[in-house]
């Protein structure tokens, strides 16, 4: 009965099984790329990964039958000997020894001569084979000179090992926050970030309180107004804002955008706000009343600790939304305090095919909010819901 | 504001606007000033020292004081923006709908949903930027033979020809719209999930014991029960959809024909320097989302008394 059941829905476990994958594979993609080495992403696709290196095919093809699998069975010429392999590195040089006669014989025997693009296949099977090439299938490295904002044409480690960093890196712990790297924009985008957040929920809490436990003249239609707000989108502020910024110097500090993104993520905070602390049941606040509270005592012991999901949904939607945002960073910051959106905008626009920088900085910057994700979803579902109206 | 509040709780009559202060006042200098800054800057010239028409040349069609908005109304530019605009629109909308109703539905038959709506709606918790790489490297077109772009290794595989998916003018806006699908439909499906909890098993049953096969229950009964939500969704994501911004500028810069309304407004902006045309394109764009918003929030606070 049970497995009746199971296969009647068959085509629903593969069609949502297979909506999944798809959903999944592009980021499954730009993981298992920034673990590989530069030369690996441009040579071949992230889901080769797995399968044989880079001329294994073409190595079985022409040598394995007499050189053995591991390039030892011709003692003479040991193909794992790094010595002798020195003097192949190249596929010209590996093509001429193999069209010479070895003893009399032709070198190949019966095999026809691989043409030039297997011939450097193989050449590049037995750099790794000999082991002169020692590149892993995963490395860190694309990481670290992410972090560092390395630029050379080697990796950093290589360039400190042999000392020819540049003039800026110093191949210590104060590389991390090298203003170029990743790990300065990360640190950059905190620090937009969490006053972002804090501070339009601390004044939204304010607001929220006076709007659902005071009477005053005009609460109404001022809520109303404040509803409406929530429909100015973002555009229509940047640019009167940023004139003005520029006239009292605030364009590129963070004070500028702490209060930008204060004042454009109010209304929807108050309104959010507002909503749950007037949904809280009167006879707690009046009994608070009684006992000789005063407003500050209830919006501070009562209606702050009461809130707390409500905040927690709202702080996590606000944190993320800033977090993630770059038309803002760009238009205040810009690169004078680079963000981690504004650094991978720029990397994609200048870089070009720098993939193993790009992979590697994108997953820093998405790494954050899917930890936040997976370990906040129910709060971070149902801010994101109710923060769909904003505008 | 249904409920009254407790008269014993009355209160000096400056205490409320002590609380309301810093949130009005941040509101009015972010917000209010310059919502109406930008629809007095889109009348005036490039530098904002006089009115638009003094941008007017001799014998050329001119709108006077409105002559930015001739830019942003009739220039060829703006034109491929409207249409970008509109094919967006349509493809993402319906997308990112269809996909969440479907993945809604299927999602609710079986026992690991949390994990497969976890999966789904994690494209929203990504930046557009990183969405971006993500997607530039599935659409990467190599010079070389070897296509390190999954989506070039396919047609490859499959025996075609690789294509550059990003600068095809006819395949470009599409290669865009995937992303946006990919990021949104999570938000869509959660929303319509939630929705389809709410519809009653036995109506549900009920059809069922009638003979009417899941085809029809789908159609005839869930659909039109949850037809209030799916409104919502879809005037939510045409709002989100006409300022699309990110994606475009991240994954095209709006070059090759994929130019879009924002992305046009931050370029005048920002590339060349003239606030007249950008706030003019600003004042069309919130002309176009006003009515939607409006409906939007009617919409969204006649379900909230209904629950």
């Amino acid at each position: 009965m049970k497995s009746k059941k199971f296969f009647g829905s068959l085509p629903v476990h593969i069609v949502l099984v297979g909506l999944c994958l798809l959903w999944l594979l592009p980021t499954f993609g730009l993981l298992i790329t920034s673990f590989r080495p530069v030369q690996d992403i441009n040579e071949s696709g992230w889901w080769t990964v797995l399968s044989a290196p880079k001329g294994a095919e073409e190595y079985q093809e022409s040598c394995a039958v007499c050189h053995g699998d591991d390039g030892r069975a011709i003692p003479d010429a040991d193909l794992s000997d790094p010595e002798v392999i020195q003097n192949y590195r190249r596929s010209f040089a590996l093509l001429s020894v193999l069209e010479r006669d070895i003893d009399g014989k032709p070198h190949m025997g019966d095999l026809p001569l691989p043409d030039a693009q297997q011939a450097a296949d193989i050449s590049t099977y037995l750099r790794r084979l000999s082991g002169i090439e020692r590149s892993a299938t995963f490395t860190l490295d694309n990481y670290i000179d992410a972090i560092t904002g390395y630029r050379g044409r080697s990796t950093y480690r290589a360039d400190c090992a042999a000392g020819t960093q540049a003039v800026d890196l110093y191949c210590d712990l104060r590389d991390l926050t090298n203003p170029r790297g990743m790990g300065r924009a990360f640190i950059n985008s905190l620090i937009v970030a969490v006053p972002s957040t804090f501070l339009p929920i601390l004044f939204a809490a304010f607001a929220a309180y006076a709007f659902s436990w005071m009477e005053f003249r005009g609460r109404q239609w001022l809520f109303a107004l404040l509803v409406g707000l929530q429909v100015v989108p973002l555009q229509m502020t940047l640019i009167p804002i940023s004139r003005l910024y520029a006239q009292i110097g605030l364009n590129g500090t963070f004070l500028g955008i702490w209060l930008f993104h204060t004042g454009f993520g109010l209304p929807y905070a108050i309104y959010l706000m507002r909503n749950f602390l007037g949904s809280l049941p009167r006879e707690v606040f009046e009994s608070a009343y009684l006992d000789g509270a005063s407003h500050w005592t209830a919006f501070v012991k009562l209606a702050i600790p009461l809130s707390v999901p409500a905040l927690a949904s709202l702080a996590i939607y606000q944190f993320l939304w800033i977090w993630n945002d770059l038309l803002v960073a760009l238009v205040f910051l810009g690169g004078q305090n680079p963000v981690m959106t504004y650094q991978i905008g720029n990397m994609v626009t200048s870089l070009g095919s720098g993939w193993h920088l790009l992979t590697a900085a994108a997953f820093l910057s998405i790494i954050l909010p899917l930890i936040i994700f997976f370990s906040l979803q129910r709060y971070f579902v149902r801010g994101m819901l109710a923060g769909s109206v904003k505008g | 504001m249904a409920q009254n509040i407790p008269g014993i709780m009355k209160q000096k009559r400056i205490t409320p606007w002590l609380y309301l202060l810093p949130a009005l006042i941040v509101m009015a200098t972010f917000i209010l000033y310059p919502a109406f800054n930008t629809f007095f800057l889109s009348l005036r010239n490039l530098d904002n020292t006089g009115w638009a028409s003094t941008r007017c040349l001799e014998g050329q069609p001119c709108w006077g004081v409105f002559e930015n908005f001739r830019y942003a109304l009739t220039s060829d530019v703006m034109r491929t923006a409207f249409v970008n605009n509109i094919i967006w629109l349509i493809l993402m909308v319906s997308g990112t709908v269809g996909f969440g109703l479907l993945i809604a539905v299927l999602a609710d038959k079986v026992k690991y949903e949390p994990l497969a709506k976890a999966v789904i709606f994690m494209p929203m918790a990504i930046s557009f930027v990183g969405a971006g790489v993500i997607w530039k490297f599935m659409y990467n077109f190599g010079s070389s033979q070897v296509q390190i772009g999954l989506l070039n290794a396919i047609v490859q595989a499959l025996g075609g020809q690789p294509v550059s998916w990003l600068t095809e003018p006819q395949i470009n806006t599409f290669a865009l719209i995937v992303v946006g699908v990919w990021m949104w439909t999570g938000f869509c499906m959660t929303i319509l999930a939630a929705a389809l909890k709410g519809v009653s098993v036995e109506v549900l049953e009920a059809a069922r014991v009638d003979g009417a096969n899941e085809w029809i229950v789908f159609w005839k009964i869930m659909v039109p029960l949850i037809m209030p939500t799916i409104t919502v969704v879809i005037t939510t994501m045409v709002i989100n959809v006409l300022k699309i911004f990110d994606i475009v500028y991240v994954m095209t810069g709006g070059n090759y024909g994929t130019e879009v309304i924002a992305n046009r407004m931050y370029t005048e902006m920002y590339a060349n320097y003239n606030p007249g045309r950008a706030s003019a394109i600003a004042v069309v764009l919130i002309l176009i989302i006003i009515p939607a918003m409006i409906f939007n929030i009617r919409r969204f606070s006649e379900q909230e008394k209904i629950r």
